[in-house]
């Protein structure tokens, strides 16, 4: 579902990004990405969502090959990956519904289709109630949870995670694994970066490690 | 395994309906933006109604002082001066020659008498005129050609004919008058529409720029749309609407700028025109050149907030 080619990314006037980072993530897998700060994580999803393009390698998500894709392909691969941002990235000026509804509006789905399931994502990360209020009179595990109703309201095949669990308390990050676990009972492909390896160690999933760019561990490799 | 890579395709579906519903949805909610700032919004769209209604009123003075040269029936004339051993009854004569002709319409005989008279009562020389023992003056005919606004070269042969006449002494046509009035006129025309092009210029920079920074206070929001999957068109269309909108409305307003000033303009050129007996009216704006002006408005609009918004598109493609 994801993989990288000797992928490689520098930044102009920067030493950070990827070197030379090959991996596999396979289609229904759930994998975490952690690695000292700076080491790449960021990085490395952005490439996936397209966010920035690989300086050389290739990468492939859903079997589209994003070095070749073009400007105007970039939205139809965005449709079909996910992502959750740390700082969640909602819209302050809408309601909790509309921001849920966005992935969904920009795709040109129907008016009612949108309504049904905006509803059943929201019911899914617990928030039916609050669909009406404004993102910032929500807590931060709120709206994080708002941030991931988004990502997945659309069905993605995958989706990208980065620390969505950085601000929250132990047991709510644990309730926040567990819905990205519930996702991936449905197929969904994650790929989640964080730093709390006490959160992910009992999970037992694939980790990888990234180390100043380079990747250094794969639990997922024999 | 690479061939079937490479064959990915995306799903694209299209709706018409869905389609239209967008459109609608954008078209009245970008109207509501403007509203949202009224303040703002309202001075733009001033800014840009003066800007329209400027080379539009040129426009249509160079339209009307067209119309009044074109009335100026007796500036194309022609003043006849009979020779002084002409008669009454070769004069009379003569004026029914000239009427049979195709290029002439009226004919005014204006007798020695007649003239004496009119010179009379104008020059207050009444007392000395007396003195002279006979009337010195010619017949004198006032020829109207019969297309009046004809090019002047017809107008000059016409001239030239009633000059070789034997009973003839002189012909003069006052011409220059027409032709300095209308060199003068063709000149505000140019001006008009270097005007029009400036302007035009001008209202694109200020749709262009006034979008720009709507955009500017938008960033977060584009970047997000286009996180989830918003295409660059999904995100023009927005823009383009309020474009459209800005383009309209400032013509609307241009529109009835120059509809006033017309309106408080009427009534001194009625009152000009009666003392110069002309049947001239002030011509107002006419729908062809009213809907004109909006639709280049429009245009404008929305080619300014084109602009506006591909170069901050520019901005958020991905870096290499
Ligand atoms: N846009 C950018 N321009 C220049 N350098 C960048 C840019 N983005 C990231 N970098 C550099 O690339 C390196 C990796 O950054 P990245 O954000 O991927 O790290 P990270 O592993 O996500 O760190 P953290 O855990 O702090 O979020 C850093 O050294 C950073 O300075
Ligand atoms: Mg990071």
């Amino acid at each position: 579902m994801i993989r990288f080619d000797n992928v490689s990314k520098t930044y102009p006037g920067s030493s950070g990004g990827l070197r030379e980072v090959s991996l596999h993530i396979e289609t229904g897998e759930m994998a975490f990405l952690t690695g000292h700060s700076g080491a790449g994580k960021s990085t490395l999803l952005k490439l996936v969502g397209l966010l920035e393009r690989s300086s050389r390698g290739q990468v492939w998500v859903n079997r589209h090959n994003l070095t070749r894709l073009k400007s105007r392909q970039i939205p139809l691969l965005r449709r079909e990956v996910g992502m959750i941002f740390q700082d969640h990235r909602l819209l302050t000026d809408r309601t909790v519904f509309d921001n849920v509804a966005l992935p969904l509006v920009v795709a040109g789905v129907r008016h009612q289709e949108i309504r049904r399931r905006v509803q059943a994502a929201l019911d899914k990360v617990g928030l039916l109630k609050k669909a009406r209020a404004l993102p910032l009179t929500l807590s931060g595990g709120e709206q994080q949870r708002v941030g991931i109703a988004r990502a997945v309201v659309s069905k993605p095949p995958v989706v990208l995670a980065d620390e969505p669990t950085g601000n929250l308390d132990p047991d709510l990050s644990r309730e926040i694994m567990n819905l990205f676990q519930q996702f991936n009972q449905v197929g969904v492909t994650l790929l989640i970066a964080t730093h709390d390896l006490a959160l992910i160690e009992p999970l037992g999933l694939r980790t990888l490690v990234l180390d100043q760019g380079r990747l250094v561990n794969d639990s997922g490799k024999p | 395994m690479s061939k079937r890579q490479r064959k990915a395709r995306f799903k694209r579906r299209f709706s018409l309906s869905g389609w239209l519903v967008r459109h609608a949805q954008v078209f009245f909610s970008s109207l509501g933006r403007l509203a949202q700032r009224p303040l703002g919004s309202f001075m733009t769209l001033s800014v840009l109604g003066i800007a329209i209604a400027l080379p539009l009123g040129l426009h249509l003075l160079v339209g009307n002082l067209q119309q009044l040269a074109g009335n100026w029936d007796g500036a194309a004339s022609i003043s006849v001066f009979l020779k002084d051993d002409i008669g009454q009854q070769q004069a009379l004569k003569l004026v029914q020659i000239l009427e049979a002709r195709p290029d002439i319409g009226q004919v005014e005989h204006i007798t020695p008498d007649q003239a004496m008279a009119e010179f009379r009562q104008q020059s207050g020389f009444g007392s000395a005129l007396d003195l002279l023992d006979h009337n010195p003056l010619p017949h004198v005919l006032l020829v109207q050609p019969a297309d009046p606004n004809a090019a002047s070269g017809k107008i000059e042969a016409l001239l030239n004919d009633l000059k070789n006449l034997p009973e003839v002494e002189l012909a003069l046509a006052d011409m220059q008058w027409v032709e300095r009035f209308q060199g003068i006129n063709r000149i505000l025309q140019r001006i008009a529409l270097l005007l029009s092009l400036l302007l035009a210029l001008a209202v694109l920079l200020i749709i262009g720029n006034t979008i720009r920074l709507e955009i500017q206070s938008r960033r977060d929001e584009i970047e997000i749309i286009k996180l989830v999957g918003g295409s660059n068109s999904f995100v023009r269309r927005p823009f383009l609407y309020e474009g459209f909108w800005y383009g309209l409305l400032g013509g609307s307003i241009a529109l009835v700028l120059i509809w006033l000033a017309s309106l408080s303009l009427r009534g001194p050129a009625r009152r000009l025109a009666e003392l110069y007996q002309s049947s001239f009216q002030l011509g107002g704006l006419d729908l062809a050149t009213a809907t004109t002006v909006l639709g280049l408005s429009m245009l404008l609009g929305i080619f300014g907030a084109w602009l506006a918004v591909n170069q901050h598109l520019g901005t958020t493609e991905p870096g290499d």
